[in-house]
């Protein structure tokens, strides 16, 4: 067994040198490739907040994954072409401004995730899943039908928005914006784990009866996880919409809901490291193998299967063992 | 006579056409142990259930220390003192044994909306924990997790945690079911110092516990009580021995 830290550690290492060793040799496309796993990670980091400590089994994710996308593909739509948002009450006008996008697609996820999370937690087990997988078909329904942005064919934004003192264009310094994010996002959730909500959360999750019984309101506990972890997931599709320059209803398909759900499972379900270790080994069997094979997703479910069957705690948990108590 | 800490008045409960309590009034007082027997299907849970909230009376009331608390949530009254012990343990299995009682000194202080300090380097928490911990004497095993522990550390477990709450009565639920016998006699000796901490409300299976340790004895029969007294006077009661105890006493 490899010590947890070890293992993140490298992780970490790989991050960071990878994108130094594609800068020396002049590749590009290997610091977009690793971008878009630095941001599937983020998106993952998201979703283990809920099912990993709330253990709640969301299939609805692609929800917010896709209105952060659309927060920014929106405001930078209405940015391009110079027309406003709205001009009563009060005039809105779009922006190419990174930071404020970000701050759209957290508000509008925390508000998104709220109300899902408010409907959907009055359930639980298969249900809870139903219902999540029945508001992302929701928004995917809704973002086909509105022709204003591009319907089916989604929104294209010819010029990645900006953020101060980087030149957003320049891919190393995009991916070291993501990276940053990502960090954020992992202290963030290492910090929450420890937390006394942190406690009341995964004792909720365990045995609700026990929360309640210490007189704490688990519904509420698991609610506010459940819009912590849509809002992280948000800014992830708000950061990989900038990273196509594109954003389009695929965002909000159940494919994709499924596709963040996997990297989290590959990784290990509530392991901190567990799902930027799944966003990579997808990304990279996405890459290699996708390049041999056109079905290279059949290659992905062996592999999911594999790793499911040799035990519950995705790859970190086969390789670090289980997860050491935080005393 | 001192005032009783919990009393109900009148519960009534049906489920269907099958009543499960009928016309329940009983009294706990302070220092006591007031055991529930019956046989099963009686109506023993469903009772301790209408007591702590988790199922709603038909009629009649609930009182702790006089208050009326009826209409009040479980979450409520287990911050107003009501402890409850389940039949099949209710612990984060997962945690460790301070982790579980952390979380009972976390409600009792009703704070759980911090989300960036350490919770387990909290002082005031861990020391509420530690010392519930040392009164139900599992010091020795606070590192382990919950699920390492055996039945009987796991009821212990569980009063710790109820400990943190600063309870003012415990409801027992078949504290002595899967001990064995040595288990059951180490417990009778546990529940016999707990009441001095808060009143117990003991429904349990274990006639030689009962015995030892009950002051008073209700007897429940298809959701009503059929009789109520001390150890002596239940044992010799006739209709007790018809519907209960049988050749036991």
């Amino acid at each position: 067994m490899i010590n947890e830290k070890y293992f993140n550690s490298v992780i970490v290492l790989l991050l960071l040198l990878v994108p130094a060793w594609a800068t020396a040799s002049d590749e590009p496309f290997t610091i977009t490739l690793i971008t878009r796993a630095v941001v599937f990670s983020l998106a993952a980091v998201g979703l283990n907040i809920a099912l990993g400590l709330g253990g709640l089994v969301s299939l609805g994710h692609a929800v917010f994954f896709g209105l952060g996308g659309y927060a920014m593909g929106i405001l930078a739509f209405h940015a391009q072409t110079y027309s406003a948002l709205f001009e009563w009450p009060f005039l809105i006008e779009g922006t190419k401004s990174m930071p404020l996008i970000w701050l759209v697609a957290l508000i509008f996820c925390s508000i998104a995730a709220s109300l899902i999370g408010f409907l959907s937690l009055r359930t639980s087990g298969v249900y809870f899943i139903m219902i999540t997988l029945a508001f992302g078909q929701m928004f995917y329904f809704f973002s086909i039908s509105w022709p204003k942005y591009g319907g089916e064919d989604g929104l294209s934004i010819y010029v990645r928005n900006g953020f101060p003192g980087l030149n957003t264009l320049i891919p190393l310094h995009y991916y070291g914006l993501c990276l940053v994010m990502l960090f954020l996002a992992l202290w963030f959730s290492a910090r929450l784990k420890k937390s006394p909500f942190g406690l009341a959360l995964n004792a909720a999750r365990q045995s609700p009866e026990r929360v309640e019984t210490v007189g704490l309101n688990g519904k509420r506990l698991k609610l506010i996880a459940f819009v912590i972890s849509g809002a992280i997931t948000g800014l992830a599709g708000a950061l990989f919409a900038d990273l196509n320059r594109f954003v389009s209803p695929t965002m909000f398909s159940w494919q994709t809901s499924g596709e963040i759900m996997i990297f989290v499972i590959i990784g290990g379900v509530g392991r901190l490291f567990g799902p930027v270790t799944g966003a990579l080994v997808f990304v990279s069997l996405e890459h290699f193998l996708g390049g041999i094979n056109d079905y290279w997703h059949v290659y992905l479910g062996l592999f999911l299967l594999g790793i499911v069957l040799l035990g519950k705690g995705g790859l970190v948990g086969i390789l670090c063992g289980k997860e050491k108590i935080n005393a | 006579m001192p005032e009783a800490v919990l009393s109900t008045r009148g519960l009534t409960k049906y489920f269907g056409a099958v009543v499960a309590s009928e016309n329940i009034s009983l009294e706990l007082k302070l220092g006591e142990i007031h055991a529930i027997i019956g046989p099963n299907g009686a109506g023993k849970s469903t009772l301790i259930s209408q007591i702590c909230g988790n199922i709603r009376p038909d009629l009649g009331s609930v009182f702790l220390k006089g208050a009326d608390i009826t209409k009040t949530s479980v979450r409520f009254r287990s911050r107003a003192g009501l402890a409850r012990s389940f039949q099949i343990s209710a612990l984060a299995m997962e945690d460790t044994v301070l982790q579980n009682v952390v979380l009972g000194a976390l409600g009792a202080s009703g704070q759980p909306w911090r989300f960036f300090n350490s919770v387990m380097s909290d002082a005031h928490l861990k020391g509420t924990a530690l010392s519930a911990l040392e009164s139900v004497g599992l010091t020795s095993v606070a590192h382990k997790r919950a699920f390492e522990l055996s039945h009987g550390q796991r009821r212990q477990l569980e009063i710790a945690i109820a400990l943190t709450l600063k309870p003012k009565a415990f409801m027992m639920d078949e504290p002595m079911a899967g001990l064995g016998a040595e288990g059951s006699s180490r417990m009778t000796r546990f529940l016999n110092g707990l009441r001095e901490k808060a009143p117990i409300l003991l429904v349990e299976h274990d006639m030689d516990a009962v015995f030892a340790l009950a002051d008073r004895i209700s007897v429940l029969v298809y959701g009503k009580i059929i009789a109520s007294g001390s150890v002596s006077e239940i044992r010799k009661d006739q209709r007790v021995r018809e519907a209960y105890l049988g050749d036991y006493c």
